[in-house]
C-alpha cells in the first residue's frame, strides 16, 4: 500500500513532458560539452606541469612571482576601471538624449552610435595610429606623449564600448513613468532634484549593469591593446604571448583562470543587480512623451552631434587610412591594400571563411538557441536538471572569448578526446562562437517566450496537439523576429571577433578578424585598416538587409498584435 | 562531330578527377607574406598534381609549434625556415633524410653535414638596419655607422627591434652580436640597448615597416624588407653596421613521419631548382646556387662584405639558452606575442 501511495504523488509524465524534458536534456549536453567540460580541463590545466604531472599551485606561484604578469594584471584592471568612469557618463548623456528629449534625428543619432559593435575592435585603434601615432595628423594633441600604451587602449576601448552602454541605458531609461514626473511638476520639484529622484533610481541597474558590461568588455578585449598597447602588456595580450608565442599552455591557462575572475565577479554583481532591479513601470504607467525644451534639448543636441562627429570621424579616418597608397610618405588614393593576396597567403579567402562562419554560425545557433531555451520555458518546473541547464545557458555571458578559445585548444586537441576530429575545422569555431554568443540569444528568446501565454499549450494539450505542433504553428511564426534578431546577433559578432577564434583557426580556415591582427602585426597598417573596413561593411550590409525583412516579417507575423 | 564531342567529354572526365585528387602538402614556412602566393603558384605549376597549404608565422612561433606538434606532427615540408632551427629539429630526430636533385650545386655553407642531407640551405638573409631620414631630419638625429652608435640617448624610445624568441631576425641579430663581441659584451651591448628600445616586434619585418611609416626611426630588421621597402618609396637608408652583422640561411627541409613523401621529395628538388632560385632572387642578394643571379634592385654592395662569422651549429645548440637568457632580461617590454 505504502508503495501505491508513493506513486499516486508522483505526477504523470505525459508525451510532451518527456519530449520537452528530453531537449533540455539534450541542451544541457551540448553546453556541458561545449563549456561546462572544456572549463574544467582548463582549470585542471593550470595545476599541472608541462609533462601533464599534478603540481598544485606551482604554476600560480610563478605567476605571481613574474613581475610583467602582475604588471598586466593590474594593467588590465585599471585601464577597464578608467574606460567605466569615463564611457558610463556619456551613453547616459546620450541615451537620455534619446529617450528623454525631443531633439530631431534620434533614429540617425542610434544608428550612428551603433557602428562600432559592426566593426572589429581593432578598428578605432587603427584609425588612432592614424591620427595621434608618431606620424599622426593630430600628433601634436598629445603633447609629446605616446598614443600607444594606455592613452591608445582607453580612448579605443571608450569608442568600442560605448554603443554596448548606451543600448543598456537607452533601455533602462525607455521604461519611464509620465506620472512621476507630472507629480514632481505639481510639487514644484527643481529639475535638478527631479533627476537626482525620479531619473537616476529608475535607471540605477542600468548604470550597474552597463558599467559591469563595459568593464568586462574592456578587460577581457584583445584586438585593441593588440594594436595599440606598444610594450604595455595586459593579460588578454599576455595569455597570447604564453600560448600563442610560447606554446606554454599550462601558464596560458593560469592567466585564463586569472582573467575569468574579474569577469565571474562582473557577471555576479550584474545578476545581483538585476534581482534587486523592481519594476518601476507598473501596469497603470503612462509612457513619458518629451516635450520641447530648449534649453535642455539645445545642449544635449550639440553633445549627440558630437557623439556622431567623432564616430564617424573615427571609422572615416580608418577607412580613408585603408586606401592610401604609402602612409604618410604618399597620400595618393589606390585600392591596392585591398589586393589582400599580396599581404596574407589566404588573401580574400579570410573574408569568404568569415562569411561561412557566421553564416553557419547564425543558420544553426539561431533555431538551437531558441528551441532549447522553449523547452527550458516550458518545461515542467523544479526538476533539478532545467535549473542546471537554466543556469549553464547564462554562464557564457563571464567568459571571455580568449578563455574560451584556450580551454577548447586543451579539451579539443587532446588525443583520447573522440571529439578531436573537430579541431583544425570551421565546425570548431563555428560551435566556438555560438557558444560564446549563446547568452544573450538565450535571453531574448526567452523574453519573447515568457510573453506569449502558456495557455497556448495548454489548450493544445487539452485538444490532444502534440507540443511540437503547437511550437511549429504557433510559437514559431509569432516569434520569427525574435529569432532574426538572434540570428542577426550572431552573424555580426563571429564576423567581428577576435579572441576565441585567434587560437582555433588552422590552415585555410583563417577568418578575416584574425587575418587584421597578423597584416597589423607585420606592419602592413594599411591593409589591415582595408580588412577591418570589408568586415564593416559586410556587417553592415547583412544588419541594413536585416532592417528590411524585420519589417517585412513584423507585417507578415506580427499582425494579431493589431487591433 | 558528336563522337569528338563525346571524346572531349571523356577526356575532361579523366582530367577531373586527376585535379580533384591533388595531394596537398601541409607546409610549415616563416617566409614573408607577400612571397608566399609567388612561391605556391610556381610550386603548384612545376610538380602540377601537388596542392600547397601553407602554414605561416614568425620563425620562432613555428619553431615551437613544431616542437610541440612533435608527437602528432601535422606538417609534411618545412620551406623557409631558418637553419638555426632546422639544426634544432635535426637534434631531435624530426627531419626526414633525402638530398634533392640538384643539392650539390649548392654553395658548400648551404648544406647539412649528413649524408643524406637533412636540410638545404636557400637563401641567406642578413641583419640591417633601416633608418628613417624624414624622422631624422624633423628630429635632428645623427646617421649610425656602427652596432654602438644606436646607443646614442638621442635614439631614446625610437629604435624597434625584433625579439629573437619569436623571430628568426631577431635571432640572427643577436647571434651577430654573440658572434662579433663575444658573449659577455653582448649581454652588455644588449642591457644598454634596451634603453632605446620603444618596442620588441613580433615579426621581423615590422621594425623595419614601422620605421619606413615613420612610427619609429630605427628599425633593426632585415636586408629583404629593407630593400623592398626602399624600393616602394619609403624614405629609409638602409644601413649595413661597419662592425660587423649577424645572418642567418633560410632553409627547407621533409618533415619526419610524412604521409606524403613521394610529394614531399619532390617539392624539396623543387626548392633548390633553378627556377626556385631564380623566385628567391627577386628577394635576396645572397643565393644558395652561385649559378643564379639575383634580380633584386638597389641591393646595397657592402653586406656581403660585413658578415659576422656565425657559426650555425653552435648558435642552434644554444638556441634554448640564449632566448631564456634574453625573455629573463628584456621580455617586460615585448610586444604581445612573443
Amino acid at each position: 500500500m505504502a508503495v501505491a501511495a508513493a506513486v499516486t504523488i508522483r505526477p504523470v509524465w505525459s508525451v510532451d513532458d518527456r519530449l520537452l524534458f528530453g531537449v533540455v536534456a539534450a541542451a544541457g549536453s551540448f553546453l556541458a560539452v561545449f563549456l561546462l567540460f572544456p572549463l574544467a580541463t582548463l582549470f585542471l590545466e593550470s595545476f599541472r606541469d608541462q609533462r601533464g604531472a599534478f603540481v598544485g599551485l606551482a604554476n600560480y606561484l610563478r605567476y605571481v612571482e613574474t613581475p610583467a604578469l602582475v604588471d598586466s594584471l593590474w594593467n588590465s584592471v585599471w585601464t577597464a576601471v578608467l574606460t567605466t568612469v569615463l564611457v558610463i557618463p556619456a551613453a547616459f548623456v546620450f541615451a537620455y538624449a534619446m529617450t528623454r528629449s525631443a531633439i530631431p534625428g534620434k533614429a540617425l543619432f542610434r544608428a550612428i552610435a551603433l557602428i562600432p559593435i559592426l566593426a572589429p575592435s581593432l578598428l578605432p585603434a587603427l584609425a588612432l595610429i592614424y591620427l595621434f601615432g608618431n606620424q599622426g595628423m593630430l600628433r601634436d594633441l598629445l603633447f609629446g606623449h605616446s598614443i600607444y600604451g594606455p592613452l591608445g587602449i582607453v580612448v579605443a576601448q571608450v569608442f568600442y564600448t560605448f554603443p554596448h552602454a548606451f543600448l543598456i541605458l537607452a533601455t533602462a531609461l525607455s521604461g519611464a513613468d509620465a506620472r512621476l514626473y507630472e507629480a514632481a511638476e505639481a510639487l514644484r520639484a527643481s529639475r535638478l532634484r527631479v533627476l537626482r529622484t525620479v531619473t537616476l533610481p529608475t535607471a540605477r541597474y542600468g548604470i550597474v549593469s552597463a558599467s559591469f558590461v563595459v568593464f568586462t568588455l574592456v578587460i577581457t578585449d584583445f584586438g585593441i591593446p593588440k594594436v595599440i598597447g606598444g610594450s604595455f602588456s595586459v593579460l588578454a595580450t599576455e595569455v597570447y604571448k604564453q600560448v600563442v608565442g610560447q606554446q606554454n599552455f599550462q601558464m596560458g591557462a593560469v592567466v585564463g583562470v586569472v582573467l575569468l575572475i574579474p569577469a565571474l565577479v562582473a557577471f555576479a554583481a550584474d545578476q545581483w543587480a538585476q534581482r534587486r532591479q523592481v519594476a518601476v513601470v507598473g501596469a497603470r504607467a503612462v509612457p513619458y512623451v518629451p516635450k520641447r525644451r530648449p534649453w535642455r534639448d539645445g545642449p544635449l543636441l550639440v553633445f549627440c552631434v558630437l557623439v556622431a562627429a567623432l564616430m564617424i570621424g573615427l571609422v572615416g579616418v580608418a577607412v580613408w587610412g585603408s586606401l592610401v597608397t604609402f602612409w604618410p610618405w604618399n597620400l595618393a588614393l589606390t585600392l591596392r591594400n585591398y589586393a589582400f593576396g599580396s599581404f596574407i597567403a589566404e588573401g580574400w579567402g579570410t573574408w569568404w571563411t568569415s562569411v561561412r562562419l557566421s553564416l553557419w554560425t547564425a543558420l544553426i545557433g539561431a533555431p538551437l538557441i531558441f528551441v532549447f531555451a522553449y523547452a527550458m520555458e516550458r518545461a515542467r518546473k523544479g526538476a533539478v536538471l532545467a535549473s542546471l541547464v537554466r543556469f549553464l545557458a547564462v554562464v557564457p555571458l563571464a567568459v571571455p572569448g580568449l578563455v574560451l578559445g584556450i580551454a577548447y585548444i586543451l579539451f579539443f586537441n587532446a588525443p583520447a578526446n573522440p571529439l578531436v576530429f573537430l579541431y583544425g575545422t570551421l565546425a570548431i569555431l563555428v560551435l566556438n562562437s555560438i557558444v560564446h554568443f549563446y547568452t544573450v540569444g538565450h535571453l531574448a528568446s526567452l523574453t519573447q517566450l515568457k510573453s506569449l501565454d502558456p495557455e497556448f499549450e495548454a489548450v493544445s494539450a487539452s485538444l490532444k496537439v502534440p507540443v511540437w505542433r503547437t511550437f511549429a504553428a504557433v510559437i514559431l511564426p509569432m516569434s520569427l523576429p525574435v529569432l532574426l534578431d538572434v540570428a542577426i546577433y550572431l552573424f555580426v559578432n563571429a564576423m567581428t571577433t577576435v579572441s576565441a577564434v585567434v587560437f582555433l583557426y588552422a590552415p585555410g580556415i583563417m577568418p578575416a578578424s584574425v587575418a587584421v591582427v597578423q597584416m597589423d602585426e607585420a606592419g602592413f597598417a594599411s591593409p589591415a585598416a582595408a580588412m577591418a573596413t570589408v568586415i564593416l561593411l559586410t556587417s553592415a550590409a547583412v544588419k541594413g538587409l536585416h532592417v528590411a525583412a524585420d519589417g517585412w516579417l513584423s507585417a507578415r507575423t506580427q499582425a494579431w498584435k493589431q487591433r | 562531330m558528336l563522337r569528338r564531342t563525346l571524346l572531349a567529354a571523356a577526356l575532361v572526365a579523366i582530367a577531373l578527377p586527376a585535379e580533384a585528387q591533388r595531394t596537398r602538402l601541409t607546409v610549415y614556412t616563416a617566409f614573408e607574406n607577400d612571397q608566399l602566393p609567388v612561391f605556391k603558384q610556381a610550386a603548384e605549376a612545376a610538380l602540377r598534381d601537388v596542392e600547397i597549404v601553407w602554414v605561416r608565422d614568425s620563425t620562432g612561433v613555428v619553431t615551437t609549434r613544431l616542437l610541440a606538434e612533435k608527437d602528432n606532427p601535422r606538417a609534411d615540408v618545412i620551406w623557409g625556415l631558418s637553419v638555426f632551427s632546422l639544426i634544432r629539429l635535426e637534434a631531435e630526430n624530426m627531419l626526414e633524410p633525402y638530398t634533392p636533385k640538384d643539392a650539390m650545386a649548392l654553395r658548400p655553407q648551404f648544406r647539412s653535414a649528413r649524408d643524406p642531407m637533412t636540410w638545404v640551405g636557400l637563401d641567406a638573409f642578413v641583419s640591417a638596419v633601416c633608418f628613417n631620414t624624414a624622422v631624422a631630419r624633423q628630429r635632428n638625429l645623427p646617421r649610425p655607422a656602427t652596432w654602438d652608435d644606436l646607443l646614442n640617448p638621442a635614439f631614446r624610445g625610437l629604435i624597434a627591434m625584433p625579439n629573437p624568441a619569436s623571430s628568426g631576425t631577431g635571432l640572427l641579430t643577436v647571434a651577430g652580436w654573440l658572434a662579433t663581441r663575444g658573449e659577455q659584451a653582448a649581454w652588455d651591448y644588449m642591457t644598454r640597448l634596451h634603453e632605446n628600445i620603444a618596442v620588441y616586434t613580433h615579426s621581423g619585418s615590422a621594425p623595419c615597416n614601422n620605421a619606413a611609416r615613420g612610427e619609429y626611426a630605427i628599425g633593426l630588421s632585415f636586408d629583404m624588407r629593407a630593400v623592398a621597402l626602399k624600393n616602394q618609396g619609403a624614405p629609409i637608408e638602409i644601413i649595413v653596421p661597419t662592425d660587423g652583422v649577424g645572418f642567418d640561411l633560410e632553409a627547407a627541409a621533409i618533415h619526419r613521419g610524412t604521409r606524403q613523401l613521394e610529394a614531399a621529395r619532390r617539392l624539396m628538388d623543387f626548392a633548390v631548382s633553378k627556377e626556385a632560385m631564380a623566385l628567391y632572387g627577386r628577394y635576396y642578394a645572397l643565393l644558395g646556387r652561385e649559378d643564379v643571379q639575383p634580380t633584386v634592385q638597389n641591393y646595397p654592395p657592402e653586406f656581403a662584405q660585413r658578415l659576422a662569422a656565425v657559426d650555425f651549429a653552435k648558435v642552434a645548440a644554444d638556441r634554448d639558452r640564449i632566448l631564456a637568457e634574453w625573455s629573463r632580461r628584456f621580455d617586460a617590454k615585448s610586444a604581445p606575442r612573443n
